[in-house]
């Protein structure tokens, strides 16, 4: 029997294993959502903006490592897509975006809500596919799938006109792909193993960077079992926080911009670097020529092309983190380094986040770290972007893989709520929080409403500093506190919330914090809490744009108590 | 570092859109392309690209692994080193007079060109050959007045097996099956 193209679309989408999909309905979508209800295993959650459906499908898709699916309709739908399909892209997360096209009889004719979606989002998607017969659906859907999770995963785009839909096919779902043009590569070169594992063996002061790459070679037990054998002190980057247990005594933090001292310390002074599924983002390098300068280096990815592209490296593996690591395992010889590793937690005592003493108002970093405490660590937290993400980094320790959520190649302020949305829908039985900034927030604000509407339980905490808050830190220190542009006012978030039906406090003590918390994950359902932080508190240590490493800036001491207590809403 | 010519050869899908996803790619990393030829392979589809792209060493393999990528580029060598044929055509439309018209066609015999069209003011000459010969071609035919030129951009293909793309090669499908 024949079906339509909405049906088959319906079908494969189920064939695939979607259960959930983020969406936004128009015009050359009603022949799909007419449809719809003949599939009620395929749950729709209406946004209310396409950013948010992509933002969605991408914070579930980090969240459970399946693939995330967003809608859009053509045009301005579509278009509102697009920041949400590049934060997936610059962070490889597997994504199908699919928005509808008008008829195909008027594609290229600038019609009512006509736009070139594959054109726009050519350089931004892992593929791209505009179905021109309704034979063809199931097989871009199969393929499309196929290259959104494998090898880096990424997003893909799939254009539908509306008439594809309403013709009638044949349908049968492939079992197979034929991507000739497709390769992924899986072991690492054996030479280079080889050479890896003499390099790693005879080292004295050797250490890890891990990236999101291990995070998505479900490599996190093999990296463990790695850096413990030969005793390798471990780093991440911002995407790679998870990738390796948070309180783990060879745990050094983040390194990079706002990493640890003793992060950038020892990347300063390892002998050998070994940098795993991560691909020296300028944010974690700081100057390029005085990054890791006594190191020999090791880069094992997947992506060709991340190697040699940013640093130079002395031994490139290209393969899948997980079987690369479980090689080298048996390559590689138990080891102390137990200097190299006294000489690390010296720098650690050197050089602590953060001392808060008691004089200090209303800090972030303590706000996370009673969230931490709250949470026993086991949370699923989610940022927006700005100081309050570089805060959730430093001072929540993450000890799983995809239990921290943010947007990092992109840096995409208003990520936070509609990606804490998807990673709830996507791991139901974990509690969710997304900490975001009252900039950020209010960027995606409206997807409080589909929190309630599809009754999704997300604690949200906003680190209102009245500030967009890491320019003004900028501003600060670079700019002579030339506060342009960036001084917010906001809404009472509470009373927002209280609109949209959600239960809301506001906090402006620390000794509140801890109750509030509490107060919020006892709640059933949606709760927020406004936090009145300390205005012009900064993200410290600071690695100065253009600055080595080594030349990070320190909290200076004794600031806080001093500055003004900026009034309540 | 140095800048040297490199020449790309890929083998494409036949698909809409190839070509624009290879253009924008350079355009999006900030390469140049000096030229760039299509036309279709000995395989169904399969079209075969020559780019000669000007960079260093370095760049021109961050560009070819950045090629390599595209879902629609099946295979992509950089075949600069390798010793191959390479081959231009230029159509010429030169300004002849009936005082000139026997000097340029002279010339043209010369390069082995073709003369393919004669006007009553104008010869029009194909050549063929590399660039350094058609670039001499060209500075000979400059004092007549050149009406106008039209260039294929550079082909390429290496001498022996580099490059080719048998049929029953088909790299990925096997191993699709295997991952799917
Ligand atoms: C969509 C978008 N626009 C602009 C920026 C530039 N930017 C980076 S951080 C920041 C401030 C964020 O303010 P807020 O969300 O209040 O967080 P805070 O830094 O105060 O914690 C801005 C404007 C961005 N990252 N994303």
């Amino acid at each position: 029997m024949k079906k339509t193209g909405a049906q088959i679309l319906c079908e494969s989408l189920l064939a695939e294993g979607v259960d959930v999909m983020f969406g936004f309905p128009g015009g050359v979508l009603l022949p799909f959502y007419d449809t719809l209800p003949q599939y009620p295993q395929l749950r729709h959650i209406l946004v209310r903006h396409e950013q948010g459906a992509a933002h969605a499908a991408d914070g579930y898709a980090r969240a459970t490592g399946k693939v995330g699916v967003c809608m859009a309709t053509s045009g301005p739908g579509a278009t509102n897509l697009v920041t949400g399909i590049a934060n997936a892209y610059l962070d490889s997360v597997p994504m199908v975006a699919l928005t509808g096209q008008v008829a195909r009889p008027f594609i290229g004719k600038d019609a009512f809500q006509e736009i070139d979606i594959a054109g726009i989002t050519l350089p931004i998607t892992k593929h791209s596919y505009v179905v021109m017969e309704t034979e063809s659906l199931a097989g871009i859907i199969k393929e499309a799938f196929y290259l959104a999770r494998t090898g880096r995963p990424g997003p893909v785009l799939i254009d539908i006109p509306k008439d594809v839909m309403t013709d009638l096919a044949d349908f049968k779902y492939p079992d197979t792909v034929d991507l000739p043009g497709y390769k992924v590569p899986t072991k690492g070169h054996p030479t280079q193993l080889k050479n890896a594992a003499e390099l790693i063996n005879k080292a004295q002061r050797p250490l890890i960077i891990a990236g999101r790459g291990v995070i998505i070679s479900g490599a996190s037990a093999e990296l463990k079992q790695f850096a413990e054998t030969a005793q390798i002190p471990v780093v991440t980057t911002l995407l790679g926080i998870g990738s390796f247990p948070g309180n783990h005594v060879l745990n050094y933090g983040m390194a990079g911009m706002h990493g640890t001292g003793y992060a950038n310390k020892a990347i300063e002074n390892t002998d050998l670097l070994i940098a795993i599924g991560m691909r020296f983002d300028d944010r974690v390098t700081g100057k390029v020529s005085a990054f890791a300068r006594q190191a020999k280096i090791v880069h094992i990815d997947l992506d060709p092309a991340e190697i040699g592209k940013n640093v130079r490296v002395d031994v490139p593996i290209v393969g899948d983190v997980k079987a690369v690591l479980l090689t080298m395992h048996k390559m590689i010889a138990s080891n102390q380094h137990m200097d190299w590793i006294r000489q690390l937690n010296e720098w650690r005592k050197e050089h602590p986040l953060l001392d808060i003493d008691d004089s200090a108002g209303l800090l972030p970093q303590y706000i996370i770290r009673q969230l931490y405490e709250a949470t026993s660590g086991d949370a699923i937290i989610v940022t927006g972007v700005g100081q309050h993400q570089m805060w959730t980094a430093q001072h929540y320790a993450f000890h799983e893989p995809d239990s921290f959520i943010t947007s990092g190649g992109l840096g995409t302020m208003g990520f936070g709520l509609p990606a804490a949305m998807g990673a709830k829908v996507g791991r139901p039985e974990k509690t969710v929080w997304v900490v975001d900034g009252d900039g950020s927030l209010q960027m995606t604000i409206q997807e409080l409403a589909t929190l309630v509407q599809d009754k999704i339980n997300v604690k949200i905490a906003i680190i209102n500093n009245g500030y967009l808050g890491m320019v003004r830190q900028w501003q600060e220190l670079f700019y002579a506190k030339n506060y342009v542009a960036t001084p917010l006012s906001c809404p009472d978030f509470v009373k927002i919330a209280e609109a949209y039906s959600i239960a809301g406090l506001r906090v402006t003590r620390r000794e509140e914090v801890k109750g509030a918390i509490e107060q919020a994950m006892a709640h059933d359902g949606p709760f927020l809490i406004d936090f009145m932080v300390e205005p012009e508190e900064n993200v410290f240590p600071m690695v100065p744009p253009g600055a080595a490493n080594i030349e990070f800036m320190e909290r200076p001491k004794k600031e806080v108590s001093s500055w003004p207590r900026r009034n309540t809403p | 570092m140095a800048t040297t010519k490199h020449t790309l050869k890929a083998i494409v899908q036949d698909k809409p859109g190839v070509l624009n996803r290879v253009v924008s790619l350079f355009r999006r990393r900030g390469f140049n392309i000096d030229s760039i030829a299509v036309g279709h392979s000995e395989v169904p589809h399969l079209s075969r690209v020559t780019i000669i792209v000007n960079g260093t060493t370095a760049t021109v393999e961050q560009v070819r692994k950045q090629m390599d990528k595209l879902i629609d580029v099946v295979k992509i060598f950089d075949i600069t080193g390798e010793k191959s044929n390479s081959r231009e055509l230029a159509l010429v439309k030169v300004k002849a007079t009936s005082t000139t018209r026997s000097d340029i066609i002279e010339i043209a015999d010369i390069f082995r060109a073709n003369i393919v069209d004669v006007a009553s003011e104008s010869l029009t000459i194909e050549v063929t050959g590399d660039e350094d010969k058609i670039e001499s071609m060209l500075k000979l035919l400059h004092g007549f007045g050149i009406k106008e030129i039209a260039r294929t951009g550079r082909v390429a293909m290496v001498r022996g097996n580099i490059g080719a793309m048998p049929v029953e090669e088909k790299p990925a499908r096997s191993r699709a099956k295997k991952q799917g």
